[in-house]
């Protein structure tokens, strides 16, 4: 009972902030977006903090954490004396991307604006899109993430003010990787929304990478939302670097919407964080799109990490492939929930799907929920999920060949790691992620060598 | 199974082969329910509704003791509070409990001593469905326990049982003569508030079958019982209770029908298990209830709750089900594995077509350690239906060492039908491996064509491939039900295929 009294109570209370605060968050954007607020809102209310007895979030339960936060909210831009851009100057070679940081949520301004895009390639804050570029934004904003069917979407919808906005025009194909660093620096706890549109013009090709850091000791809250729309024949490869402290919460939400031909990678590495939720929204709505989508998370102490999928085959002769991994030590959880749906017409499908888990004490827990739901009979479908734990057989055959116990363990654990990193594309990146996974499955601190701070470049 | 589509044989080759299917799918659907006739038996019925009088007068009609009546009143009163569980993947019509009769027996209700004191009727209805009790009682040595509309008419062989200490009777009956271990075990394995439908069964269930296997003791023959629900309006609660005490063994299987009706007619059982040290149980059901005609009207609704518990050392359940019947199945027969060295499995062939529906699977918690549990499920959906496999793998923190196996596949028959897999997997120790695999598919053209060149038509071609199919698990069905499992699949699904 207490329990029904706490989820009401944060409802309310979300909902005052956005009633008290609405001229604040509503000032200077077209009247478009703020009148989604409110429908926003609507439906937040009637979906409450999602817990356990909401299905989707039956293994992620989020009453605690929003019925305990009085987080500030930045609903204007902190502003920073220092250039955090030069923090991350570092010199790995033959890799250098496009950099683009994002604080609290806000685009960095100051950092951002002497990178220049070839090509037409736009890249702006999303506020500026927003007002800027109205005709395109508003095709896709929360049309590709509606707002009544996941709380944290409608959440995000409600207070949304910022993030980044990327459009590739057609037919263009850069060759430089683009890198969103979301970086979570405040010196009081903090509550944080950000909201990004990608748009991948016809035939266009695009490298992302989003890293996620948080540079001071404080709780955070990260309500993290984009939306992507791949045009027809778009390539589109997504990695995103989790590895915040662990008083972190990460509730990271990507729509993705595809064409015909459209082929979409998406990689989530979970280095580090306290309590992290993936939602990945996938439409294939054009033959022949295809998506091939994975994850791995490395979790320890008391950290859960939850990724949930849903991929739609709306279209025929789609391919999807799902591949998540979890090893989890110490008092960790994991949830996994991996949804197929396959409509009735969406024939000559193929979708495959995959989650393994390593439990490493008995104090760790996995949960797993693969799903499928097909409704036509042409369609070639599995899904496999396991859980246990380091092969007795290949640990002896290690020690057999006089490598010590502690050390074949960690081999086989990388080597159950890399079957996900192998599927990063970027040969420098994958390099890197290589090296972090291995200090953190060592339990080192994952840092960067190259680098001052414990982000990638 | 997982079936390939392939893709670059002749197209003309197809179009004859869709001719085909759809002509057979059009004579499948067609089909009559081949057990669909009223039996012209008197019943003894009470007025519908329910309501605690109510309760209280099937309790009073049976001659229960005290302590059934509180454990019914309990239950009902935990029923009141309880809601209608809406997360399976299910569409049920509301159900109007008060238009339901909840007691319905065949009269004459004395105890007969042979088989020419029971009503002519009776036999013939028995001979209809092609179980004769007389011939059984010879020819296969299976002792049958007949249940009609939830009162049990006859028992065989009951005197061959008893020489060994065996108890196979009624439900009813076993509350006059063995009320302490009906006490003991009843709602011990599904308590009463276990869900609504256990609730409700357990507030209104009018007889089902009792067995107690002594220590020491293997069951000499198969144990059956046959359930058929007959009179109108009327709702079925049976309780099946099975108890195997230490070092016994016992092979136990049910067998339901019900005659054709236009409206939806309501049966909610409830079966408990208990096995003890090294006692083996092995369940098997073959479920046939009228399934609605070829447009989804009428039908039983059949949400039924089934657990064992493995409560002792090295004890073993084996859930073994057919589901053919029933416009909506719901049903979940599940294992505890308390004791360390348990084992559990279970194997089901669940088929549904027209516009039945069905939501089915397992739970097993593994408790124990060395658990060992494996699952096997296999759908069949055609026509407009949908089948769902629901199952929750759930190993504790202390079940070291616990193995579990699962294998789900699908098999769609037919474009407009559904297939669903939402398995729960929790693991919480890290000894333990767990796997889970599942497949969906259809039958390849490929499949059939190499059957055609063959000189095998295709309807027996695909007869071929559905049997191959499910034959993992029909194989685990005693003899009898084997037979008779295969021909049900056959007959249902002869040719429907898209």
């Amino acid at each position: 009972m207490a329990d029904v009294l706490e989820k009401i109570s944060a409802v309310q209370r979300i909902s005052g902030l956005l009633d008290n605060n609405l001229s604040k968050i509503e000032e200077g954007l077209p009247a478009w977006v703020n009148q989604i607020r409110q429908p926003a809102l609507k439906a937040f209310q009637r979906m409450g903090i999602p817990g356990f007895r909401t299905e989707n979030y039956k293994y992620t339960d989020l009453t605690r954490l929003f019925g305990n936060e009085n987080f500030r909210r930045a609903y204007v831009p902190d502003d920073f004396e220092v250039d955090l851009s030069e923090v991350f100057s570092c010199d790995v070679p033959e890799f250098d991307t496009h950099l683009i940081l994002v604080v609290n949520g806000w685009y960095d301004e100051k950092s951002n604006r002497n990178t220049t895009y070839p090509d037409g390639v736009v890249v702006k804050s999303f506020r500026r899109a927003m007002i800027e570029n109205s005709d395109l934004v508003m095709n896709y904003y929360a049309k590709l993430a509606p707002v009544n069917e996941d709380p944290l979407t409608a959440l995000n919808t409600m207070f949304s003010q910022d993030g980044v906005f990327i459009h590739i025009p057609d037919h263009v194909h850069i060759s430089k990787p683009l890198q969103i660093i979301n970086i979570l620096r405040s010196e009081d706890d903090l509550y944080v929304t950000q909201r990004n549109l990608i748009i991948a013009g016809k035939n266009s090709q695009v490298k992302l990478m989003i890293c996620d850091h948080t540079l001071m000791p404080q709780q955070f809250i990260n309500n993290n939302l984009t939306e992507i729309q791949l045009g027809q024949d778009a390539v589109a490869d997504i990695y995103s670097i989790q590895n915040q402290h662990n008083k972190t919460a990460s509730l990271s939400g990507i729509y993705v919407h595809q064409e015909q031909g459209s082929q979409l990678v998406t990689n989530a590495i979970t280095l580090h964080g306290g309590i992290i939720r993936n939602n990945l929204k996938v439409l294939l709505d054009g033959e022949y799109a295809s998506a091939k989508i994975c994850g791995l998370a490395l979790s320890d102490k008391n950290q859960h990490v939850d990724n949930y999928t849903n991929i739609e085959h709306i279209k025929p002769n789609c391919e999807s492939n799902q591949l998540y991994k979890n090893i989890l030590d110490d008092n960790s959880t994991g949830g996994f929930t991996g949804r197929i749906h396959v409509l009735p017409y969406a024939v000559k499908t193929a979708a495959y799907q995959r989650n393994n888990n390593v439990l490493l004490t008995n104090a760790a827990r996995m949960n797993t929920k693969p799903q499928l739901v097909i409704d036509n009979d042409d369609v070639k479908c599995s899904h496999g999920a396991t859980v246990g734990r380091i092969n007795d057989e290949a640990l002896f055959y290690l020690q057999a060949r006089g490598i010590n116990e502690k050390e074949a363990r960690l081999m086989l654990m990388f080597a159950f790691a890399h079957e996900v990193l192998a599927e990063v594309k970027i040969e420098k990146l994958r390099d890197v992620i290589d090296k972090l996974v291995n200090k953190r499955l060592r339990g080192e601190v994952s840092k960067c060598h190259s680098c001052a701070m414990d982000c990638i470049r | 199974m997982s079936v390939l589509f392939v893709t670059g044989i002749n197209s003309s080759y197809f179009e004859i082969i869709m001719e085909d299917q759809n002509k057979l799918l059009n004579e499948v659907t067609q089909r009559d329910y081949r057990f669909g006739f009223v039996s012209d038996i008197e019943t003894d019925t009470i007025v519908k509704g329910l309501n605690e009088e109510v309760i209280r007068i099937i309790s009073a009609k049976k001659d229960e003791p005290e302590f059934m009546l509180e454990f019914r009143l309990k239950a009902y009163r935990r029923w009141l509070t309880m809601k209608m569980p809406e997360w399976a993947q299910l569409k049920v019509p509301e159900i109007d409990y008060q238009d339901i009769i909840f007691y319905a027996a065949p009269t004459q209700q004395a105890k007969y001593e042979s088989l020419n004191e029971v009503d002519p009727e009776l036999l013939r209805t028995f001979e209809k469905l092609g179980i004769p009790l007389e011939e059984q009682k010879m020819l296969s040595g299976v002792a049958v326990d007949a249940v009609i509309d939830s009162v049990s008419v006859k028992t065989t062989f009951k005197e061959t049982l008893a020489e060994r200490g065996i108890i196979f009777c009624s439900f009813s009956e076993a509350v006059k003569h063995h009320p302490d271990l009906i006490q003991k075990y009843l709602g011990m394995a599904v308590p009463i508030n276990d869900n609504y439908f256990a609730a409700l069964n357990s507030a209104v269930f009018s007889d089902g079958s009792f067995v107690y296997i002594p220590k020491g003791t293997r069951c000499p023959m198969e144990l059956s019982t046959y359930f058929r629900i007959n009179a109108q309006n009327t709702g079925q609660f049976e309780r099946t209770l099975i108890i195997a005490d230490d070092d016994s063994y016992v092979s136990y299987l049910e067998g339901c029908t019900a005659p054709m009706r236009d409206e939806n007619q309501l049966h909610a059982a409830v079966v408990e298990i208990i096995a003890l040290n090294r006692a083996e149980v092995k369940y098997s059901t073959v479920q046939n209830w009228y399934p609605g005609d070829k447009n989804g009207k009428g039908g039983i609704f059949n949400f039924v709750t089934k657990r064992g518990i493995c409560m002792g050392i090295a004890s073993k359940i084996f859930w073994n089900q057919v589901e053919t019947g029933s416009a909506i199945t719901w049903k979940y027969p599940s294992c505890v594995l308390m004791g360390d060295n348990s084992v559990a499995e279970f194997n089901s062939v669940a088929l549904t077509n027209n516009y039945q529906q069905a939501d089915t699977g397992t739970k097993m918690i593994h408790i124990g350690k060395n658990t060992k549990s494996t699952i096997v499920s296999k759908g069949i959906s055609a026509g407009h239906s949908s089948n769902s496999y629901r199952g929750l793998v759930r190993v504790a923190a202390k079940a070291e060492n616990a193995r579990n196996y699962s294998q789900c596949d699908s098999l769609l028959l037919g474009d407009s039908c559904g297939a669903h897999t939402f398995p729960y997997i929790e693991v919480g120790n890290s000894s333990s491996i767990i796997e889970h695999e599942a497949t969906t598919s259809k039958i390849g053209e490929d499949q059939i064509f190499y059957c055609n060149q063959r000189g095998i038509s295709t309807e027996d071609a695909i007869g071929m491939i559905v049997n191959g199919y499910a034959r993992e698990v029909i194989n685990k069905l005693p003899m009898e039900f084997a037979v008779e499992a295969q021909k049900l699949l056959q007959i249902s699904l002869e040719g429907s295929v898209g």
